[in-house]
Protein backbone atom coordinates (compact mmCIF):
# COMPACT_ATOMS: atom_id res chain seq x y z
CA UNK A 1 0.00 0.00 0.00
CA UNK A 2 2.66 2.77 0.77
CA UNK A 3 4.76 1.35 -2.20
CA UNK A 4 1.31 2.27 -4.29
CA UNK A 5 1.71 5.56 -2.79
CA UNK A 6 4.64 6.70 -2.92
CA UNK A 7 5.00 5.46 -6.79
CA UNK A 8 3.80 8.28 -8.98
CA UNK A 9 0.00 8.24 -9.29
CA UNK A 10 -0.90 6.56 -12.97
CA UNK A 11 -3.73 9.28 -14.86
CA UNK A 12 -6.62 6.77 -13.96
CA UNK A 13 -6.28 6.95 -10.31
CA UNK A 14 -5.66 11.43 -10.58
CA UNK A 15 -8.23 12.56 -12.91
CA UNK A 16 -11.28 10.63 -11.23
CA UNK A 17 -10.27 11.92 -7.65
CA UNK A 18 -9.33 15.57 -9.64
CA UNK A 19 -13.36 15.09 -10.98
CA UNK A 20 -14.35 14.61 -8.15
CA UNK A 21 -13.27 17.72 -6.42
CA UNK A 22 -16.42 18.69 -8.18
CA UNK A 23 -19.39 17.38 -6.68
CA UNK A 24 -17.25 17.83 -3.08
CA UNK A 25 -17.74 21.72 -3.90
CA UNK A 26 -20.59 21.62 -4.65
CA UNK A 27 -22.81 19.58 -1.91
CA UNK A 28 -20.41 20.22 0.75
CA UNK A 29 -20.78 23.96 0.26
CA UNK A 30 -22.44 24.90 -3.00
CA UNK A 31 -19.02 26.53 -4.28
CA UNK A 32 -17.97 26.11 -7.78
CA UNK A 33 -14.42 24.79 -8.31
CA UNK A 34 -12.28 27.65 -9.63
CA UNK A 35 -8.72 28.14 -8.02
CA UNK A 36 -7.62 31.55 -10.35
CA UNK A 37 -10.21 33.62 -8.58
CA UNK A 38 -8.12 33.32 -5.50
CA UNK A 39 -5.51 35.45 -7.01
CA UNK A 40 -8.49 38.48 -7.76
CA UNK A 41 -9.20 37.45 -3.85
CA UNK A 42 -5.51 38.82 -2.67
CA UNK A 43 -5.95 41.64 -5.18
CA UNK A 44 -9.14 42.77 -3.59
CA UNK A 45 -7.87 41.91 -0.02
CA UNK A 46 -4.86 43.57 0.46
CA UNK A 47 -4.84 46.19 -3.12
CA UNK A 48 -8.14 47.18 -4.09
CA UNK A 49 -7.53 50.55 -5.33
CA UNK A 50 -10.14 52.28 -6.44
CA UNK A 51 -10.91 49.21 -8.63
CA UNK A 52 -14.46 48.07 -9.43
CA UNK A 53 -13.60 45.14 -10.32
CA UNK A 54 -11.54 44.59 -6.96
CA UNK A 55 -14.29 46.22 -4.76
CA UNK A 56 -16.81 42.94 -3.85
CA UNK A 57 -17.24 41.14 -0.74
CA UNK A 58 -13.97 39.21 -0.83
CA UNK A 59 -14.35 37.87 2.46
CA UNK A 60 -18.06 35.83 1.23
CA UNK A 61 -14.97 34.32 -1.00
CA UNK A 62 -12.55 33.46 1.69
CA UNK A 63 -13.16 29.51 1.22
CA UNK A 64 -11.31 29.86 -1.84
CA UNK A 65 -8.33 31.12 0.26
CA UNK A 66 -8.29 28.49 2.58
CA UNK A 67 -8.72 26.01 -0.61
CA UNK A 68 -5.51 27.18 -1.99
CA UNK A 69 -3.43 27.27 1.38
CA UNK A 70 -4.70 23.65 1.65
CA UNK A 71 -3.57 22.43 -2.07
CA UNK A 72 -0.34 24.55 -0.83
CA UNK A 73 -0.26 22.16 2.46
CA UNK A 74 -1.00 19.05 0.77
CA UNK A 75 1.83 19.65 -1.85
CA UNK A 76 4.41 19.91 1.17
CA UNK A 77 2.66 16.85 3.17
CA UNK A 78 3.05 14.69 -0.06
CA UNK A 79 6.53 16.10 -1.43
CA UNK A 80 7.56 15.52 1.74
CA UNK A 81 5.85 11.74 3.00
CA UNK A 82 4.96 10.66 0.15
CA UNK A 83 8.25 11.45 -2.01
CA UNK A 84 8.73 9.52 -4.83
CA UNK A 85 12.26 7.96 -4.97
CA UNK A 86 12.64 7.74 -8.39
CA UNK A 87 13.72 10.52 -10.94
CA UNK A 88 10.60 11.68 -13.18
CA UNK A 89 9.93 9.34 -16.00
CA UNK A 90 9.65 11.30 -19.28
CA UNK A 91 9.20 10.61 -22.87
CA UNK A 92 11.70 10.05 -25.62
CA UNK A 93 10.86 13.39 -27.59
CA UNK A 94 10.95 15.51 -24.06
CA UNK A 95 13.98 14.45 -22.83
CA UNK A 96 15.65 14.96 -26.18
CA UNK A 97 13.98 18.44 -26.15
CA UNK A 98 15.77 18.91 -22.67
CA UNK A 99 18.96 18.35 -24.35
CA UNK A 100 18.55 20.70 -27.08
CA UNK A 101 17.93 23.29 -24.15
CA UNK A 102 20.77 22.38 -22.59
CA UNK A 103 18.95 21.60 -19.25
CA UNK A 104 20.19 18.73 -17.62
CA UNK A 105 18.13 15.09 -17.61
CA UNK A 106 15.84 15.59 -14.65
CA UNK A 107 15.83 14.67 -10.95
CA UNK A 108 13.21 16.47 -9.21
CA UNK A 109 9.70 17.50 -10.85
CA UNK A 110 11.23 20.86 -11.60
CA UNK A 111 14.21 21.84 -13.18
CA UNK A 112 16.12 23.89 -10.88
CA UNK A 113 18.01 25.49 -13.79
CA UNK A 114 15.40 27.61 -14.59
CA UNK A 115 13.55 27.60 -11.24
CA UNK A 116 15.79 27.53 -8.50
CA UNK A 117 16.61 30.45 -6.27
CA UNK A 118 19.15 31.63 -7.57
CA UNK A 119 17.53 32.21 -10.63
CA UNK A 120 15.58 34.74 -9.42
CA UNK A 121 17.50 37.83 -10.51
CA UNK A 122 18.11 36.13 -13.30
CA UNK A 123 17.24 36.34 -17.10
CA UNK A 124 15.82 33.04 -16.71
CA UNK A 125 13.73 33.93 -13.57
CA UNK A 126 12.67 37.51 -14.95
CA UNK A 127 11.17 34.89 -18.23
CA UNK A 128 9.98 31.46 -16.10
CA UNK A 129 8.72 33.27 -13.27
CA UNK A 130 8.13 36.97 -13.78
CA UNK A 131 6.85 37.00 -17.10
CA UNK A 132 5.56 33.58 -17.33
CA UNK A 133 3.59 33.71 -13.83
CA UNK A 134 2.18 37.82 -15.11
CA UNK A 135 0.58 36.08 -18.61
CA UNK A 136 -1.42 33.01 -16.07
CA UNK A 137 -2.24 35.63 -13.64
CA UNK A 138 -3.60 38.33 -16.40
CA UNK A 139 -5.04 35.92 -18.82
CA UNK A 140 -6.75 33.64 -16.68
CA UNK A 141 -8.21 36.35 -15.70
CA UNK A 142 -8.87 37.62 -18.83
CA UNK A 143 -10.28 34.51 -19.47
CA UNK A 144 -12.82 34.50 -16.29
CA UNK A 145 -10.86 30.89 -15.30
CA UNK A 146 -8.09 28.37 -15.51
CA UNK A 147 -8.15 24.95 -16.29
CA UNK A 148 -9.96 24.09 -12.69
CA UNK A 149 -12.70 26.91 -13.49
CA UNK A 150 -12.71 26.12 -17.31
CA UNK A 151 -11.56 23.25 -17.93
CA UNK A 152 -12.90 21.00 -14.91
CA UNK A 153 -16.13 22.95 -13.91
CA UNK A 154 -17.30 24.56 -17.00
CA UNK A 155 -16.81 21.54 -18.79
CA UNK A 156 -18.58 19.15 -16.25
CA UNK A 157 -21.27 21.88 -16.07
CA UNK A 158 -21.23 21.32 -20.23
CA UNK A 159 -20.67 24.93 -20.58
CA UNK A 160 -19.25 26.02 -24.67
CA UNK A 161 -17.76 29.01 -23.32
CA UNK A 162 -15.52 26.73 -20.96
CA UNK A 163 -14.71 24.91 -24.09
CA UNK A 164 -13.60 27.84 -26.30
CA UNK A 165 -11.44 28.81 -23.08
CA UNK A 166 -9.76 25.60 -23.00
CA UNK A 167 -9.32 24.99 -26.67
CA UNK A 168 -8.07 28.77 -26.49
CA UNK A 169 -5.47 27.50 -23.10
CA UNK A 170 -4.36 24.98 -25.54
CA UNK A 171 -3.84 26.74 -28.52
CA UNK A 172 -1.46 29.07 -26.33
CA UNK A 173 0.32 26.43 -24.80
CA UNK A 174 1.30 24.56 -28.18
CA UNK A 175 2.59 27.99 -29.82
CA UNK A 176 4.59 28.45 -26.54
CA UNK A 177 6.10 24.89 -26.55
CA UNK A 178 6.89 24.79 -30.30
CA UNK A 179 7.38 28.28 -31.32
CA UNK A 180 8.82 30.41 -29.18
CA UNK A 181 10.62 28.65 -25.81
CA UNK A 182 13.21 27.10 -28.79
CA UNK A 183 13.71 31.11 -29.21
CA UNK A 184 13.59 32.11 -25.87
CA UNK A 185 16.01 28.97 -24.89
CA UNK A 186 18.63 30.28 -27.51
CA UNK A 187 19.25 33.24 -24.97
CA UNK A 188 21.00 31.53 -22.44
CA UNK B 1 -29.24 51.09 -3.79
CA UNK B 2 -27.05 53.46 -5.81
CA UNK B 3 -24.57 52.31 -2.50
CA UNK B 4 -24.85 48.91 -3.18
CA UNK B 5 -24.22 49.30 -6.45
CA UNK B 6 -20.72 50.61 -6.38
CA UNK B 7 -20.05 48.36 -2.95
CA UNK B 8 -20.76 45.57 -5.51
CA UNK B 9 -20.12 46.07 -9.04
CA UNK B 10 -18.47 42.78 -10.60
CA UNK B 11 -19.94 39.35 -9.53
CA UNK B 12 -16.89 36.63 -9.27
CA UNK B 13 -16.54 34.38 -11.99
CA UNK B 14 -17.56 31.60 -9.61
CA UNK B 15 -19.37 33.31 -6.82
CA UNK B 16 -20.21 31.71 -3.28
CA UNK B 17 -24.20 30.48 -3.67
CA UNK B 18 -24.26 29.48 -0.52
CA UNK B 19 -27.06 31.12 2.09
CA UNK B 20 -25.60 29.71 4.94
CA UNK B 21 -22.61 31.38 6.06
CA UNK B 22 -19.12 29.70 7.65
CA UNK B 23 -17.35 30.36 10.71
CA UNK B 24 -13.45 29.46 10.52
CA UNK B 25 -14.06 25.83 11.26
CA UNK B 26 -16.47 25.53 8.70
CA UNK B 27 -13.91 26.77 6.29
CA UNK B 28 -11.46 23.95 7.00
CA UNK B 29 -13.38 21.30 5.30
CA UNK B 30 -12.22 23.79 2.10
CA UNK B 31 -8.63 24.00 3.26
CA UNK B 32 -8.62 20.17 3.84
CA UNK B 33 -10.08 19.51 -0.04
CA UNK B 34 -7.30 21.62 -0.98
CA UNK B 35 -4.67 19.87 0.92
CA UNK B 36 -6.42 16.31 -1.06
CA UNK B 37 -6.13 18.27 -4.46
CA UNK B 38 -2.30 19.59 -3.07
CA UNK B 39 -1.20 15.53 -2.56
CA UNK B 40 -2.82 14.78 -6.15
CA UNK B 41 -1.15 18.02 -7.83
CA UNK B 42 2.19 16.19 -6.25
CA UNK B 43 1.75 12.01 -6.54
CA UNK B 44 0.65 12.71 -10.21
CA UNK B 45 3.43 15.33 -11.09
CA UNK B 46 0.75 17.64 -12.72
CA UNK B 47 2.83 20.30 -10.61
CA UNK B 48 6.09 19.21 -13.07
CA UNK B 49 7.49 21.60 -15.81
CA UNK B 50 8.45 18.40 -17.53
CA UNK B 51 5.03 17.01 -17.76
CA UNK B 52 3.50 19.88 -18.94
CA UNK B 53 6.38 20.37 -21.75
CA UNK B 54 5.40 16.63 -22.05
CA UNK B 55 2.12 17.67 -22.50
CA UNK B 56 2.32 20.24 -25.18
CA UNK B 57 4.79 17.57 -26.85
CA UNK B 58 2.08 15.51 -27.21
CA UNK B 59 4.56 13.36 -26.18
CA UNK B 60 2.63 11.53 -23.78
CA UNK B 61 -1.19 10.37 -22.78
CA UNK B 62 -0.81 11.04 -19.00
CA UNK B 63 -1.78 14.71 -19.12
CA UNK B 64 -4.42 14.09 -21.20
CA UNK B 65 -5.90 11.15 -19.55
CA UNK B 66 -5.82 13.01 -16.43
CA UNK B 67 -7.54 16.22 -17.58
CA UNK B 68 -9.83 13.87 -19.59
CA UNK B 69 -11.08 11.55 -16.60
CA UNK B 70 -11.70 14.52 -14.34
CA UNK B 71 -13.60 16.07 -16.80
CA UNK B 72 -16.07 13.00 -17.46
CA UNK B 73 -15.84 12.35 -13.70
CA UNK B 74 -17.05 15.99 -13.12
CA UNK B 75 -19.61 15.83 -16.06
CA UNK B 76 -21.43 12.45 -14.27
CA UNK B 77 -21.58 14.17 -10.60
CA UNK B 78 -23.36 17.26 -12.25
CA UNK B 79 -25.37 15.21 -14.40
CA UNK B 80 -26.52 12.55 -11.31
CA UNK B 81 -26.61 16.68 -9.36
CA UNK B 82 -29.11 17.82 -10.93
CA UNK B 83 -31.34 14.61 -12.57
CA UNK B 84 -31.91 13.44 -9.15
CA UNK B 85 -31.86 17.19 -7.24
CA UNK B 86 -29.24 16.39 -5.03
CA UNK B 87 -29.33 19.18 -2.37
CA UNK B 88 -26.09 20.15 -0.32
CA UNK B 89 -25.50 19.11 3.24
CA UNK B 90 -27.00 22.09 4.60
CA UNK B 91 -30.09 21.62 2.36
CA UNK B 92 -29.73 24.15 -0.23
CA UNK B 93 -30.73 23.99 -4.00
CA UNK B 94 -27.07 23.12 -5.96
CA UNK B 95 -26.29 26.52 -7.92
CA UNK B 96 -24.76 25.90 -11.05
CA UNK B 97 -24.04 29.20 -12.97
CA UNK B 98 -23.90 29.84 -16.66
CA UNK B 99 -20.77 31.12 -18.31
CA UNK B 100 -21.23 33.73 -20.30
CA UNK B 101 -19.45 34.21 -23.40
CA UNK B 102 -17.29 37.08 -24.35
CA UNK B 103 -14.03 36.96 -26.23
CA UNK B 104 -11.77 37.44 -23.56
CA UNK B 105 -12.38 33.99 -23.36
CA UNK B 106 -10.66 33.73 -25.93
CA UNK B 107 -7.41 36.36 -25.86
CA UNK B 108 -7.11 35.36 -22.32
CA UNK B 109 -7.31 31.83 -22.87
CA UNK B 110 -4.11 31.97 -25.49
CA UNK B 111 -2.71 34.69 -22.75
CA UNK B 112 -2.94 31.89 -20.04
CA UNK B 113 -2.05 28.77 -22.58
CA UNK B 114 1.45 31.05 -23.30
CA UNK B 115 2.34 31.41 -19.35
CA UNK B 116 0.98 27.85 -18.69
CA UNK B 117 3.80 26.73 -21.04
CA UNK B 118 6.69 28.97 -19.62
CA UNK B 119 5.88 28.43 -15.78
CA UNK B 120 4.96 24.64 -16.71
CA UNK B 121 1.59 25.31 -14.10
CA UNK B 122 -2.13 26.48 -14.12
CA UNK B 123 -2.90 28.56 -10.89
CA UNK B 124 -2.92 25.44 -8.61
CA UNK B 125 0.09 23.80 -9.25
CA UNK B 126 1.47 27.16 -8.49
CA UNK B 127 0.55 27.13 -5.34
CA UNK B 128 1.71 23.26 -5.04
CA UNK B 129 4.93 24.07 -6.22
CA UNK B 130 5.45 26.30 -3.58
CA UNK B 131 4.36 23.86 -0.76
CA UNK B 132 6.43 21.21 -2.17
CA UNK B 133 9.36 23.67 -1.66
CA UNK B 134 10.25 25.70 -4.96
CA UNK B 135 10.36 28.66 -3.24
CA UNK B 136 11.35 30.64 -5.68
CA UNK B 137 8.05 30.15 -6.93
CA UNK B 138 6.29 32.73 -4.54
CA UNK B 139 7.66 35.46 -7.55
CA UNK B 140 5.64 33.68 -10.29
CA UNK B 141 2.34 33.49 -7.83
CA UNK B 142 3.34 37.68 -7.07
CA UNK B 143 3.82 38.11 -10.40
CA UNK B 144 0.23 36.24 -11.56
CA UNK B 145 -1.01 38.58 -8.41
CA UNK B 146 0.34 41.77 -10.56
CA UNK B 147 -1.14 40.09 -13.52
CA UNK B 148 -4.47 40.07 -12.01
CA UNK B 149 -3.99 43.44 -10.84
CA UNK B 150 -3.39 45.01 -14.02
CA UNK B 151 -6.07 43.46 -15.63
CA UNK B 152 -8.65 44.13 -13.15
CA UNK B 153 -7.05 48.07 -13.87
CA UNK B 154 -7.56 47.94 -17.27
CA UNK B 155 -9.74 45.70 -18.00
CA UNK B 156 -12.45 48.18 -19.46
CA UNK B 157 -9.97 49.46 -22.47
CA UNK B 158 -9.66 45.44 -23.29
CA UNK B 159 -11.74 43.97 -26.19
CA UNK B 160 -13.74 41.87 -24.63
Amino acid sequence: MFEFLTKPWPWYVAGPLIGLMVPALLLLGNKSLGISSSLRHVCAMCVPGNIKFFNYDWKKEAWNLFYVVGIGLGAYLAATYLANPEPIQLGDKTLARLTEFGLSAPTSLQPMELFGLDQVLSLKGLIFMVVGGFLVGFGTRYAGGCTSGHTIMGLSNLQWPSLVATISFMIGGLVMTHLLLPQIFKLF
Amino acid sequence: MNNLQTKAPEACEAPNSQKESENIFGQLKYLLLGAIFGVIFIKAEIVSWYRIQEMFLLDSFHMYGIIGSAVITGMISVFIIKKFNIKTVYGEKVVLKDKVYNNGQIYGGLIFGLGWAITGACPGPLYSQIGAGYWAIFITVLSAIAGVWLYGKFRDKLPS
